[in-house]
C-alpha cells in the first residue's frame, strides 16, 4: 500500500507537553494499608451504572458484589474491603459529580483474605466464556475512559478482527501507572495477551509503548512468548500518542472512519493495565478490586507509585504519601491533560483513576485569556485536524449547530489546542461543553 | 477528622483553598503578549538601522506613529491593551514605512487611524479584517500624497533633519529647500535607471525608513520564523512568488523588466512579506491557506510594479489579499481525521 511508504512511528500534529515522569518512573510499586473507610460509585465505568444490592447494616466480605450490572454495557462493583456497610448514598465523585455509592467502614481487625474463587479458571475456557467472566470480575478499561472491557472481546460478526493493540503510550504527562506495571509485571501483561488473543481469536498483537520507557520496552521484549506473534513498537514521545485512533493510525496506518469503532479498521485495542488485569482475575480468581495509581507532582510531599483498593479516598491516599506541600493548590484525577481536578478530599479513587496529581500554586494559577489572534497553532496541533479557532469562535457565539457542521463531533477532547493556544482560550472546555449541548438538543429530537 | 490537615496546605482554618479548572491544567509557555513582545524587540535592530542611514529623523518619524497608536489604543481600546504590545508593533511598522521628512503630525495621525479605524472599531485585537499599519498608511497616502513621496536625498551631516519633521499641525511640509532622491522602484520606473545589488542588500538606498536593508529584515525574520512566531510558509510563498514571476518576465525581456533579485530586495517587499503580510490575525489559519494568500500577494505586487501606476505595490497587495483571507480560510478547511476527502466522496 503506497501508505506504508509513510509509515511512521508517530501521528501528524500533537504538543509536547514537559514529560514529568522522573517524579515516579523509578519507583517501585507499594501496596496501600486498607483505609478506615471506602466510597464504591456505582458509576465507575462508561455505560449504564451498577444497581446496588446491599443495604446499609450489612456485613460484607472482600470481593463481595455489592453493585450489579445493569445490562450488557455496565459491569458488577465488588468492594475491595471487608466490613459493614454504612451507606447508600450520594457521594462525591472523580468527575465533579455526585453518584450513588456504598459507603462501607472497613473491619479493621479482618484478615481480608481472599475470597474462594469466583472468576474461573482461564484453561479450557472457550472465548464467550472468557468474555462472561470478563464481566462478572468487573473489569474495565484501566488507562483513563473505563470503557468495560468485556464488549470490547466481542466484535460483531461483520467486523473480523485480526490484531490487538496493547496500548503502553501512557502519553499523559506525571503518570506512570502503565509503565511501573510494565517494569514490574512483564509476565502478567504477556499473559494478559495470550487470553485476549484467545478470546478474540486473532494471530498478531502489538504493544506500543513510547520511547521514554526504554526499561518497560526491554522487559516486554525479553519476555516475548515464543509461540505467539507479539510485538513491542517503540513510539516517539507525543501527545495524545495514547489516544485509540493515533494509536491504531501508527500500527496500522490506516484511520477509524469518524464515528465508527477501531473494529472496523479490524483492530481491537486494550490499555496495558486492563491486560494486566485480566491476567491478575484469571490468575487469582479475585475480581477488580484493586488498581495501581500513581500520586506525583510537586504538590505532594513523598510522589509515590500506589497499588490502592478501589474505592480509598483521596485524603487516605494522600496522607500515605506524607501529604500537600505548604504550596500544593490542585489536585488532579488522571493526568494534567484530561484529568478533573478536585475540590473534595472525600473523593474516592475508582477503577478508572490512573493517578493523582497535585500541582503547585504557580503551576495552577489561572492564565489570563487574550481574544484569539488566529496564529493557526491549534490547527497545527490537533491530531484529528479539526480548526479550533473556528470551533472557538463558533462555541462563543453559541452557535452549536454550525459547531457541528465543523466535526466537533470528532474532537476528543485531548486538550492540545488548549495547551498551545497563546490566548489561552479554554477551547477544549467550550466544545466540551458545545457537545454536552448538541447531545441534548439530540435526546429531546428523538424523544420528541 | 484525620487528613493532610492544617499543616498540609489544603486548609487555611476552616476554609479549603483547592484550585478547581477544566483540564488541561498544564498550559505551553508561549503567550499572546510574549509573542508580540518578542515581535516589538526584533523591530529594535531595523528601527536602529533606520537611524544609521536617516539620522534622527527616523527616530522622530517612528516615535510620532507609536505615540499615535499607543495613545488611541490606551484611550479608545480595551483597559490594559497596550500592555499586550500590539499597538507598539502596529505604531513603529507604521513609522518604517514612511519617508524620513515626514512631519511628525501625519505620522501620529496615521498611526491613530491605523489602530482606531484599523483595529478598534473591528472590536480590537484579533477581530481586525486590515493589517492596522498598513491601513493607516494607506490613509496618509489618500491625505497627504505629496509628503509621502517626498524620498530626502542624503545628507552631508548625518545630524540634520531629513525634512520638515516638525511642520505644525495641519500644515503641509515646507518641502522648497529640500533635495530629494528617487528610490530604487521610482527610479527604475520613472527614469529607467538601476540600484546596485548590494545597496539594496544592506540598505544603501533612498526609500521608506525601514524598507532598506533587505538583508537584516530576512535574518530576524527566520529568527522569527524559527520561534514559530511567525508562519513561515507565508514569506517564503511571496518570494518564492515575485522571484519566478518577475524571472519569467525577466527571461523574457531583460531590457524592459528588471531583474528578480532587483525585485525581492528593492522597496517594501521584505517588510511587507516578513512582517505585515505574517501579521497572525489578518492571514489565513489554515496551512494551505497560507500558501494561496502568500502566492497572491506575490502575484499582485509584481503586478502592480511592473504594469500599475504606482512605483510599488507591496501595501496594495498585502490589502487586497487581507479582503480574501475570510474566503481563503473557508476553502481550505482541513480535511477532518477519519473522513474521506471532498474529491474522494464527489467520486466515490
Amino acid at each position: 500500500m503506497l501508505s506504508d511508504l509513510f509509515r511512521s512511528d508517530t501521528f501528524r500534529h500533537g504538543v509536547h507537553p514537559p514529560e514529568r515522569k522522573s517524579y515516579t518512573d523509578s519507583i517501585k510499586i507499594r501496596r496501600m494499608p486498607f483505609p478506615d473507610q471506602i466510597v464504591l460509585p456505582m458509576r465507575q465505568h462508561a455505560g449504564r451504572p451498577a444497581i446496588p444490592l446491599v443495604k446499609p447494616g450489612e456485613r460484607v466480605e472482600r470481593a463481595d458484589k455489592v453493585g450489579e450490572a445493569d445490562g450488557f454495557i455496565s459491569v458488577p462493583i465488588h468492594t475491595s474491603a471487608a466490613g459493614t456497610v454504612r451507606d447508600v448514598t450520594l457521594w462525591p465523585h472523580p468527575d465533579g459529580s455526585m453518584a450513588e455509592s456504598v459507603v462501607i467502614e472497613v473491619d479493621r481487625w479482618s484478615p481480608q483474605v481472599p475470597r474462594p474463587r469466583i472468576v474461573a479458571q482461564w484453561e479450557g475456557l472457550e472465548p464467550d466464556q472468557v468474555v462472561k467472566e470478563v464481566q462478572k470480575a468487573g473489569v474495565v478499561g484501566l488507562g483513563g475512559a473505563a470503557f468495560p472491557t468485556h464488549v470490547k472481546l466481542l466484535p460483531p460478526k461483520d467486523m473480523p478482527v485480526h490484531t490487538l493493540i496493547v496500548n503502553g503510550a501512557e502519553c499523559e504527562p506525571y503518570l506512570t501507572t502503565d509503565h511501573r506495571t510494565m517494569v514490574e509485571f512483564p509476565e502478567r501483561v504477556q499473559f494478559g495477551i495470550r487470553i485476549m488473543m484467545k478470546a478474540l481469536g486473532v494471530e498478531k498483537a502489538i504493544i506500543g509503548v513510547e520511547k521514554n520507557k526504554p526499561d518497560a520496552i526491554e522487559r516486554l521484549r525479553d519476555t516475548l512468548p515464543d509461540d505467539l506473534d507479539v510485538t513491542v513498537l517503540p513510539l516517539t514521545v507525543k501527545y495524545p500518542q495514547g489516544a485509540e485512533k493515533m494509536l491504531i493510525e501508527v500500527v496500522t496506518g490506516s484511520e477509524v472512519p469518524s464515528g465508527k469503532l477501531p473494529m472496523n479498521v479490524g483492530v481491537v485495542v486494550q490499555n496495558v493495565g486492563s491486560i494486566a488485569c485480566i491476567a491478575e482475575i484469571f490468575d487469582t480468581g479475585q475480581p477488580l478490586i484493586e488498581r495501581v495509581v500513581t500520586v506525583t507532582g510537586p504538590g505532594i510531599r513523598r510522589p509515590s507509585n500506589l497499588l490502592i483498593p478501589v474505592g480509598t479516598k483521596l485524603r487516605d491516599v494522600l496522607e500515605f504519601c506524607d501529604g500537600l506541600t505548604d504550596d500544593a493548590s490542585q489536585i488532579i484525577f488522571g493526568g494534567p491533560m484530561m484529568g478533573a481536578a478536585t475540590p473534595d478530599l472525600d473523593t474516592p479513587l475508582i477503577k478508572g483513576t490512573t493517578g493523582v496529581v497535585v500541582l503547585t500554586e504557580a503551576q495552577a494559577r489561572p492564565p489570563t485569556v487574550y481574544p484569539c489572534i488566529h496564529c493557526g497553532r491549534c490547527l497545527e496541533s490537533c491530531p484529528v485536524f479539526l480548526n479550533p479557532s473556528l470551533l472557538g469562535s463558533l462555541a462563543q457565539a453559541g452557535r452549536y449547530e454550525e459547531m457541528e457542521d465543523s466535526h466537533l463531533m470528532d474532537c476528543m477532547l485531548c486538550g492540545s489546542c488548549s495547551y498551545v493556544c497563546p490566548s489561552h482560550i479554554p477551547l477544549s472546555q467550550m466544545f466540551a461543553l458545545g457537545k454536552n449541548m448538541l447531545r441534548r438538543v439530540k435526546s429531546k429530537e428523538s424523544a420528541a | 477528622m484525620s487528613g493532610p490537615g492544617r499543616s498540609s496546605g489544603t486548609t487555611r482554618g476552616e476554609e479549603t483553598l483547592l484550585r478547581i479548572a477544566a483540564s488541561p491544567h498544564v498550559h505551553s509557555p508561549h503567550s499572546t503578549p510574549r509573542i508580540m513582545w518578542t515581535v516589538n524587540a526584533t523591530l529594535v535592530p531595523l528601527v536602529a538601522a533606520a537611524v544609521y542611514w536617516f539620522g534622527p529623523s527616523a527616530l522622530l518619524v517612528i516615535g510620532a506613529s507609536t505615540a499615535g497608536a499607543v495613545v488611541t489604543e490606551r484611550v479608545f481600546g480595551q483597559p490594559g491593551a497596550v500592555k499586550d504590545g500590539s499597538a507598539i508593533i502596529t505604531g513603529v511598522l507604521l513609522g518604517l514605512i514612511l519617508p524620513a521628512g515626514f512631519p511628525m503630525w501625519m505620522a501620529f495621525v496615521g498611526g491613530a487611524f491605523g489602530i482606531g479605524f484599523g483595529k478598534l472599531i473591528f472590536g480590537g485585537l484579533g477581530q481586525n479584517v486590515f493589517n492596522p499599519a498598513l491601513l493607516g498608511r494607506a490613509f496618509l497616502q489618500a491625505a497627504f500624497p505629496i509628503a509621502i513621496t517626498t524620498w530626502p536625498a542624503r545628507q552631508a551631516s548625518w545630524w540634520a533633519l531629513r525634512g520638515d519633521n516638525f511642520a505644525l499641525p495641519l500644515m503641509s511640509p515646507n518641502t522648497v529647500d529640500l533635495v530629494t532622491a528617487a528610490t530604487p522602484l521610482g527610479a527604475w520606473k520613472f527614469e529607467g535607471t538601476g540600484t546596485e545589488v548590494l545597496d539594496l542588500l544592506i540598505g544603501r538606498t533612498g526609500g521608506s525608513l525601514g524598507e532598506t536593508s533587505g538583508l537584516l529584515i530576512l535574518v530576524l525574520g527566520i529568527f522569527l520564523a524559527v520561534k514559530k512566531y511567525l508562519d513561515w510558509r507565508i514569506p517564503t510563498s511571496i518570494l518564492l512568488t515575485v522571484a519566478v514571476f518577475s524571472g519569467l518576465l525577466f527571461l523574457i525581456d531583460g531590457s524592459r523588466f528588471p531583474s528578480p533579485l532587483f525585485m525581492l530586495f528593492a522597496g517594501g517587499l521584505m517588510l511587507g512579506a516578513v512582517y505585515m503580510a505574517t501579521d497572525m490575525v489578518t492571514s489565513p489559519v489554515t496551512p494551505r491557506g497560507a500558501w494561496i494568500y502568500g502566492i497572491g500577494i506575490g502575484l499582485l505586487v509584481v503586478l502592480i510594479r511592473v504594469w500599475g501606476g504606482l512605483p510599488e505595490g507591496v501595501m496594495y497587495a498585502i490589502l487586497l489579499m487581507n479582503a480574501m483571507v475570510p474566503f481563503i480560510n473557508r476553502a481550505t478547511q482541513p480535511r477532518v481525521f477519519g473522513h474521506e476527502r471532498k474529491r474522494e466522496e464527489a467520486t466515490a
